[in-house]
């Protein structure tokens, strides 16, 4: 298959779980700081086609490059490695540890067991965590376990894990799902913020919200 | 950071130091040496406790076959005690003088291959740790990078404590069988027997005890450690964080393991044997049960959960031998139902809360994070 000059491209892309095709035949270019929102009911594989780009499911059929690169097949760690990354549709932080300790986890460095192990919390790290936690509204909740907070909460600070990768794509699963009215204007003034420099892929289906987004 | 953590923090050091006044002072002025000696060999277990919390509290892998690896390290000490005790100036009597005598009653006449190296004590040194930990790599490896864990890998692990013991009873040419290794005496032809050497073999051991609870502490104080408390939370984060969460899986239990080898060497040391009959199913589940009435979370509670499991294991053993499988199956039911955190739960949860408000200080400790 020939290389683009898109960001993302999958070409032909068809999954099938057990003879049920759940994706069949998609083609999606995404370009460089593009915000693309995906729409469709419930059962639509929207959920699927992201699972099939971060490589938690593997594709039946097609290719997916990300910067000219074939993605589909490799490791999930190793995709998040090349700057791809993904919110969970349910919220899906530590919820042991504190915001604080949650960003930390997402720096990008000392991802292998001895970097981890020796881990020193420079102060060039903690700098990048209160400045993520600032754009995602959670600087004043540092030191609290992730656990006390709400369930918007839970999700911006998902965000700011993904945030603080600094990924070249980022994929969001229905970011203001069970957000209260505030949380969601809140939300997509966050979305406002985070996509410069960047591609966001988004999935929703609350229309009002994708309306109220930057491509509306 | 967070005062919670300091607090904790804090608590977790006061823990040690009782742990160490109690074993290194009270535990040896208070006891003769026939109950010191035993209190030693319950230490051993409290390596393999320290070794769960490391594995089952932080990461949530639930291994129900460390006796394995406790069992791996006793045996590789035992090896070398074993062929120190059979010069052959010992062992004229048999047919085949210089060998283990199981060995010789095995109609078997030339020391194995792999027994060989066992002549050299730091090869046995390096073995110890070195056997079990390969073995825990090659389990670990083939499970956690297939993405086989929780329930799964348990009852892996349990096939494994099966086979293990399964085969050291059918070579018994090899092992020792169903006895073990027994009629140990020296050590670089220092008598282990007498009960000077006993207190020393108690010594080693705590301090060994007290230096490995350092080591996991340093572990849980990582960034490696809540790495591991968030594979616990959320395996899929985690991985797509950008973490080979396999490998983290690889890396704590090794080391759970390794700990555990340590505390059979020292066993095989201070009780003079070694057995199948701590590698198997049985021993593996107690194991885990002495780390959950301590509590798993905790390193101090996972090692006074052994103690106190095991001093009442001998006096209610000693006074209703039948009755006490039933007392400790009883104790880990209500131990999962009543406080899941174990003692250390109840203590930190409970009794320092309510000793702080009595003190006057108004600030409640932490609220603790809730049992999965």
């Amino acid at each position: 298959m020939s290389n683009t000059d898109f960001l993302l491209a999958l070409e032909n892309v068809s999954v099938s779980f057990d003879g049920f095709k759940a994706v069949n035949g998609l083609n999606l270019y995404i370009d460089k700081g593009e915000l693309r929102v995906i729409i469709g009911p419930n059962g639509a594989g929207k959920t699927t086609v992201l699972d099939l780009i971060c490589g938690r499911t593997r594709v039946s059929e097609g290719s997916i490059k990300f910067k000219d690169q074939e993605i589909s097949g490799r490791k999930e760690q190793d995709i998040v490695r090349l700057g791809i990354g993904r919110k969970f549709q349910t919220p899906t932080i530590y919820e042991d540890l504190t915001v604080f300790e949650n960003l930390e986890l997402s720096v990008p460095r000392g991802r292998n067991v001895l970097g981890a192990l020796f881990w020193k919390r420079t102060s060039e790290v903690i700098e990048r965590v209160r400045e993520v936690a600032a754009m995602i509204f959670l600087e004043e909740h540092l030191d609290r376990p992730a656990e006390t907070l709400s369930h918007g909460q839970k999700q911006w600070l998902e965000i700011g894990m993904l945030l603080i990768q600094d990924p070249e794509l980022l994929m969001l699963d229905e970011p203001v799902a069970g957000m209260s009215v505030s949380e969601r204007v809140k939300t997509a003034e966050l979305l406002n913020e985070i996509i410069k420099n960047r591609s966001v892929i988004v999935i929703e289906h609350d229309m009002k919200f994708v309306r109220a987004s930057p491509t509306g | 950071m967070p005062a919670v953590r300091t607090d904790s923090r804090t608590l977790e050091l006061i823990g040690f130091a009782l742990v160490a006044v109690t074993i290194l002072l009270v535990l040896p002025l208070l006891l003769d040496i026939f109950r010191l000696n035993l209190v030693g060999k319950y230490l051993t277990y409290a390596f393999v406790a320290v070794g769960l919390v490391l594995c089952w509290g932080h990461t949530g892998i639930l291994s129900l076959g460390q006796g394995v690896f406790f069992g791996l390290g006793g045996y590789c000490m035992a090896a070398f005690l074993k062929l120190e005790a059979s010069s052959v100036a010992n062992t004229k009597i048999q047919s085949t003088p210089g060998i283990p005598d199981f060995m010789d009653w095995n109609q078997i006449t030339e020391l194995p291959f792999f027994w060989v190296p066992f002549k050299s004590f730091s090869f046995t040194l390096i073995a110890v740790v070195a056997v079990p930990a390969i073995m825990a790599f090659i389990l670990s490896v083939a499970m956690f990078k297939r993405r086989v864990g929780g329930v799964y890998f348990a009852i892996i692990t349990q096939a494994l404590a099966a086979v293990m013991t399964i085969l050291i009873i059918g070579r018994q040419g090899y092992t020792g069988g169903i006895n073990g290794i027994t009629d140990l005496r020296t050590l670089l032809g220092w008598d282990i027997r007498p009960d000077s050497a006993k207190y020393v073999l108690y010594f080693v051991c705590c301090f060994l005890l007290l230096g490995t609870m350092f080591l996991a502490r340093f572990v849980t104080l990582s960034k490696l450690g809540r790495i591991l408390v968030a594979v616990r939370d959320k395996e899929d984060r985690v991985r797509f964080s950008g973490y080979d969460v396999a490998n983290f899986k690889i890396f704590v239990f090794c080391l759970a393991s390794a700990i555990a080898a340590l505390g059979g060497a020292m066993f095989t040391l201070q009780v003079g044997f070694m057995s199948p009959s701590f590698v198997g199913i049985v021993p593996s589940i107690e194991m885990v049960i002495f780390c959950a009435v301590g509590g798993r979370h905790s390193l101090v509670g996972a090692v006074v959960g052994t103690l106190l499991v095991n001093w009442g294991k001998t006096l209610f053993s000693e006074s209703f031998p039948e009755l006490w499988l039933f007392a400790m199956g009883g104790l880990f039911i209500a131990v999962v139902l009543a406080f899941p955190r174990g003692l250390a739960g109840l203590v930190t949860d409970q009794l320092i809360p309510r000793l702080m408000s009595l003190g006057g200080f108004g600030r409640r400790a932490p609220s603790p994070a809730p049992a999965e």
